[in-house]
């Protein structure tokens, strides 16, 4: 049987198929089809896998989430929600976009008209105060439909603390809604802080409508096709789901593809032997980083979309800084060089795609340095690269303000970038505790390893891992990822009065939802785990700590902890953190967080190395590349072809179809035996 | 002075403000009290060996602390030369606003850095600490009428000599406070953002040498100058005046003007704050630091593609009377600063949109509005204390956003759930306020109506706000915004304070209510410009009444609602 990861992005669709009889894989890259993505989803199958009957699984890695919600393109949805609080979508938490100039607005995805209150309202300690008017609901939502409302979200104050009113009220709008489109804040983030749990229902609520369409629209086709296995759709939280669970809960996909591509990462890295591994994915218009350590990636509670576009679900982390690629260096008006936020993008893109853009690029400042080839684009969707504009974008621009000629100007532009790029990856680590010189970096997407060797320069970082396949890895990720499911439910009770019995009842619930759910896919799982974890603070702190608490499962029971299990927790948790614990401080349980993972079968990445192959017949002539103030006479490597154990000194380019690997003076590539590429200084050099 | 190339002057540039971030993040990492860790109350930043002006600070802090750290260093600089025995290793720390702005809240931790033994710069964090002493917890005192009175006073003292933390001071300090382990943490953690910072710049210094980052820190205090020049030499010469008005100080109900005449000459500016009030018994005086802050504060929001160093400040003289409210003496109680410096910028802002209407925005809502609902819950304390937000203003680019966070900060609002499951209050209403913006061709954005009751037997309430009988002004012909409204229910029914939104002692039972309804922003350009369809729109959506729509903009917009 086959297995096939398949993570469209905004440029490109990427497949990656894995032969399980045979454990050999092969890759695939298509333009991604627009405005409905299932054409290059089904092309990208098709060409390598004919007869989808082979195929068992297909775990697909998915923007349509994402992209609905940055450009606004979600459905039109209704908002049902307490007395007095319809505007909360709008007020958010009382930010703003910009910390400066006081500019800038805000358009919730639900307009106020659209926001209607019904009499109801639960205090914070569960107490009904106004059991909910049931007739207002049914005639909110009858007024929502006819207003032409494809979805509607319920949105009840204090209902993580007793959902009974929201509960009533969901009920009674599914008999009359035509469609499941009826999100419920309880069901969806059962936690306390109403904006952000509102925001993630009503965003799940605006994605519904689109997404399972997507969906429905992606398995019927494969089914006609012939496939006959499981569809799946990897999370944010980097775990896959049914592809009718994220159907339902849309707004969980939110990070699909990035999240897929850091698991593959942790996945490759920790197999080469290196779990502490910082990621760079140099894209368009960002480089994305992420920080794996110990083999784990980091999950972050809650992300921003766009401003006022609150996601609070687990999601892996990924930090973002607006150089790309396509961002554009500009010199302002004190004569300082700048690099972005402003990009270009793949449309227009860089100088040299010759399709309007005439500012100078992070790109077009690679070609006129001879680090990319300029006859043979990456992607296949130009035949050549106009050095010539690049150059004189980059003189007019640049050189000419600051008194450099093209090619220090364009040396000037990559420093300034690299500083920055560098600057994320120091600031991820430092954020988390960690301090980077221990860590690896691996690139990935289409740029990244055109930058490693200046990120180790820069952050002194000891190797840079460039896998073999850094343009899929997102696809590869698919393929890679465990199936995943995270509940919270808020507690918000002191550990001398908690009621430890009905905690337990909650991890109960939580991990009985979770191995249903595992048992209704039809995936087989090598083994399945849990983790429980209390987001736990001393009385009067609003920040918390994550507390992982150790809980056995007898015969499918819960052993409960008790409290005082949990207050050590809490005290090795908040040590380890803050290096102390406070003697007289009481303690406060906030929030229970439970997972549910089912572990599929890994691949040996071992399937991935080349074959055979000697380092001569990989050799592709040579070119002039410039580094630091010279040219250089550089040979050039089809990567692909170099055979496990080659080392290469450079300065020496490796490429291959979506990706090149630069590998500068002073530093050692080597093929490992999964295909990757480790760079590292040259030994006499250490 | 040695010349840069420009490819390493723009790496360091980056590379230093890196710093200053790392700085910011180790302590929002490690601070105990959620002021500092969760709304980023602080700043770190490089400052010059001679004069402690500001070369590079952290993005991610508080603006108003762009521009007031530069006098915390001075202060220890002129306390370092009195006694002569600055050393390598040594960190001083203080809260005297007088000295260093802002509010005794705000500790300062300051440490030269030497290099090959000589002094090469200073770095300095500042963090709002949770309670430093003083008559009320957490140090926010409307009727405090002098500094005593409002926290426990510590002038520049040496925390650390010479790489020797010094007990008998840390012993003061934590007798001090009310939280001393929540000190202790932030205490730690800007320590920790000291030790990191001087790493860092070891690192830096190792890599660079140091006359060559010397010439990038000059070059980048220059270069910011040459860009604010550039930016005052495009517009014209001359003199604008702008006045407004705080409601009162809390304790006398008379009108204190804030007037500012902004006048430019070629490439300078002159800010003249003659004729604003004296010094009065309240706490709403600021001292000379935080005034010059300020001023940086609005020039920023004006210019915000400038960069945060002092450089931007030099073409720019800030003139204050003594005796004014705005330079006031130590001990005058300086607790409500917020309150000044927001009126500050709106004149600011309206006297400089006469002359660049494009470049700023109308004024926002104009006040912090700390509401405190104090009680008895079986036998414990409770003290529900918070700063609400309203709307900023229109600008040439768009309406004003709907409830946003003041101007001097970026401190967002706690969630009412997580308010309500502390403290025994329900929110009846928590909601964007219709026709609170100022109308204009682009309006202001909304305020926002908090309507709080009370769940307990009895309690206590005090509101230290403003902009209650003065309203936020639009600018280039935009209009004015709603102006700030409070009110508490009692037995015989709805009443406003006397002193319009000041008012302590309010005593509320069970099932009582107060409602804050908070200021928009000031509208920007002529009403008569907005299009008729986004009127109707804005009548469609609630955010306008039909009434007050046709009697801002016309009737033009009801033929678009049919």
């Amino acid at each position: 049987m086959k297995m096939i990861g398949v993570d469209v992005g905004g440029t490109f669709t990427d497949v990656f198929v894995l032969n399980e009889s045979t454990g050999t894989a092969e890759v695939n890259k298509v333009p991604t089809s627009r405005p409905d993505q299932s054409g290059g989803f089904l092309d990208g199958i098709g060409q390598r896998v004919p007869d989808l009957s082979e195929v068992g699984v297909v775990v697909h890695g998915t923007t349509a989430g994402t992209n609905a919600l940055l450009e606004r393109k979600g459905a039109r949805i209704g908002v049902i929600t307490s007395a007095g609080l319809r505007d909360v979508l709008e007020m958010r938490r009382r930010d703003r976009p910009r910390t400066w100039g006081l500019r800038g607005n805000f358009d919730p995805v639900v307009p106020r008209d659209l926001r209607l209150e019904v009499p109801e309202r639960t205090l914070a300690d569960g107490t009904i105060d106004t059991p909910v008017d049931l007739d207002a609901v049914r005639a909110a939502a009858q007024r929502l439909l006819d207003q032409g409302c494809l979805a509607v979200a319920v949105l009840f104050a204090n209902a993580y603390a007793n959902p009974a009113n929201e509960a009533a009220a969901t009920e009674a709008i599914r008999a009359i809604w035509p469609n499941p489109h009826v999100s419920s804040s309880a069901e969806i983030l059962p936690e306390i802080r109403e904006f952000e749990r509102f925001s993630t229902t009503a965003l799940n609520a605006y994605l519904q409508p689109e997404v399972s369409g997507y969906l429905a629209r992606l398995d019927s086709a494969l089914r006609e096709g012939g496939f006959g296995g499981e569809f799946l759709i990897v999370g944010s939280n980097g775990g896959v789901m049914e592809a009718e669970t994220a159907a339902d809960r849309p707004v969980r996909t939110a990070l699909s593809g990035p999240a897929a591509g850091v698991m593959a990462a942790a996945h490759i890295a920790t197999s080469a032997g290196f779990p502490d591994v910082i990621t760079g994915d140099v894209g368009g218009t960002s480089f994305d980083v992420s920080l794996i350590a110990g083999g784990e990636s980091v999950l972050a509670p809650q992300t921003s979309i766009d401003f006022g576009m609150v996601v609070r679900a687990p999601m892996i982390e990924i930090t973002t800084i607006g150089a790309g690629g396509g961002s554009i260096a500009w010199v302002d008006k004190g004569g300082l060089l700048n690099i972005g936020p402003e990009s270009a993008g793949s449309t227009p893109g860089p100088v040299c795609y010759r399709q309007g853009n005439t500012r100078p690029t992070v790109t077009d400042a690679n070609l006129v340095l001879g680090r990319i080839d300029a006859d043979n684009p990456i992607g296949g969707k130009l035949d050549r690269l106009d050095v010539e504009a690049a150059t004189q974008a980059i003189a007019t621009h640049v050189g000419d303000p600051l008194g450099l000629d093209p090619i220090m100007a364009a040396e000037a532009i990559l420093r300034v970038a690299n500083s920055r790029m560098a600057g994320a990856i120091r600031l991820v680590s430092i954020e988390r505790g960690h301090d980077p010189k221990r860590f690896a970096f691996m690139p990935f997407g289409g740029g990244g390893a055109l930058h490693a060797g200046a990120m180790l320069a820069e952050v002194g970082l000891a190797r840079a891992i460039v896998p073999r396949y850094p343009g899929v890895t997102s696809a590869l990720g698919c393929v890679i990822a465990d199936m995943r499911h995270d509940f919270v439910q808020t507690i918000n009770a002191a550990t001398p009065t908690l009621d430890a019995a009905a905690l337990g009842g909650v991890m109960q619930d939580h991990l009985d939802r979770g191995a249903a759910l595992l048992a209704a896919a039809g995936s087989e799982f090598e083994r399945r785990s849990h983790v429980v974890e209390l987001d736990m603070a001393y009385a009067g702190q609003t920040h918390t700590v994550a507390v992982p608490l150790e809980v056995t499962v007898q015969g499918g029971h819960v052993i409960a902890p008790d409290r005082c299990q949990i207050d050590a927790a809490f005290d090795a948790a908040y040590h380890a953190t803050y290096g102390r614990v406070l003697k007289t401080g009481l303690r406060r349980v906030i929030n229970l967080r439970s997972a549910v993972i089912g572990h599929r079968p890994k691949f040996d990445l071992r399937a991935l190395a080349p074959e055979g192959g000697t380092i001569e017949a990989a050799r592709r002539g040579t070119r002039q590349v410039h580094f630091g103030d010279s040219w250089y006479e550089t040979t050039l490597y089809d990567r692909l072809s170099l055979p496990v154990g080659a080392e290469i000194d450079g300065p020496t380019i490796l490429t291959q179809p979506d990706t090149t690997v630069l590998v500068e003076p002073g530093l050692t590539a080597r093929v490992d035996d999964f295909g990757n590429t480790i760079l590292e200084a040259k030994a006499n050099d250490i | 002075m040695q010349a840069i190339d420009p490819i390493t002057l723009a790496v360091l540039a980056g590379r230093m403000e890196q710093i200053a971030d790392e700085m910011d993040a180790t302590l929002f990492r490690a601070a105990f009290n959620p002021i500092i860790a969760e709304a980023h109350d602080a700043s770190h930043g490089l400052y010059s060996s001679v004069n402690g002006d500001t070369l590079v600070q952290g993005k991610s802090g508080l603006p108003i602390f762009v521009g007031v750290m530069a006098f915390a260093v001075k202060a220890v600089i002129d306390k370092a030369a009195a006694d002569g025995d600055l050393e390598d290793g040594d960190v001083y720390i203080f809260n005297d606003a007088h000295l260093g702005g802002t509010h005794l809240s705000d500790m300062r931790l300051v440490r030269p850095y030497f290099r090959d033994g000589k002094l090469f710069c200073y770095l300095a964090s500042v963090g709002h600490w949770h309670d430093v002493g003083g008559a009320v917890p957490g140090n926010y005192n409307p009727a405090a009428r002098d500094a005593f009175q409002e926290a426990f006073v510590l002038p520049p003292v040496k925390l650390v000599r010479g790489g020797a933390l010094q007990n008998d001071i840390l012993d003061i300090l934590m007798r001090n406070t009310r939280l001393p382990q929540s000190a202790e943490g932030d205490l730690n953690g800007q320590l920790g953002a000291l030790d990191l910072g001087v790493k860092r710049l070891d690192a830096l210094l190792d890599e660079y040498g140091p006359e060559t980052v010397k010439a990038a820190l000059d070059a980048l205090g220059d270069r910011a100058e040459t860009l604010m020049r550039s930016e005052l030499a495009a517009l014209p010469d001359g003199r604008w005046e702008a006045e407004d008005f705080l409601d009162n100080d809390g304790i006398t109900d008379t009108p204190l003007p804030i007037r500012v005449a902004l006048e430019i000459t070629g490439d300078r500016m002159v800010l003249d704050f003659t004729g604003s009030a004296p010094a009065v018994a309240g706490p709403v005086n600021i001292a000379l630091p935080t005034t010059v802050a300020c001023a940086y504060v609005a020039i920023k929001h004006i210019f915000p593609d400038l960069p945060a160093n002092a450089g931007v400040m030099r073409p720019i003289e800030v003139k204050v009377p003594d005796g004014s409210m705005l330079s006031a003496e130590f001990p005058a109680p300086t607790g409500g600063y917020t309150e000044t410096i927001l009126r500050m910028i709106d004149v600011m802002f309206s006297a400089a949109a006469q002359v660049a209407p494009d470049r700023v925005v109308a004024h926002a809502y104009g006040t912090i509005n700390a509401l405190s609902i104090a009680g008895q819950r079986g036998g414990k304390p409770w003290v529900m204390f918070s700063f609400y937000g309203g709307g900023h203003g229109g600008s040439s680019t768009g309406d004003g956003l709907n409830h946003g966070n003041a101007p001097i900060s970026t401190a967002t609002i706690p969630p009412m759930e997580i308010l309500e499951a502390a403290y025994p209050v329900v929110f009846r209403q928590w909601a964007l306020r219709p026709d609170s913006a100022g109308a204009g061709a682009q309006r202001g954005g909304l305020g926002a109506v908090y309507e709080i009751e009370l769940l307990e037997e009895e309690a206590t309430g005090f509101l230290f706000g403003e902009r209650g009988r003065f309203p936020p002004q639009g600018v280039a012909g935009g209009e004015t915004a709603a102006v700030n409204r409070f009110s508490y229910e009692q037995t015989d029914g709805w009443h406003e304070p006397p002193m319009a939104s000041k008012m302590l002692g309010i005593s509320l039972k069970k099932g009582q209510r107060v409602r804050l309804e908070t200021p928009g922003g000031g509208g920007y350009g002529p009403a008569s410009e907005r299009d008729p369809a986004l009127v109707a729109r804005d009548v469609a959506q609630g955010y306008l009444s039909a009434e007050a729509a046709t009697e801002h903009y016309g009737a033009a917009w009801q033929e678009i609602a049919q």
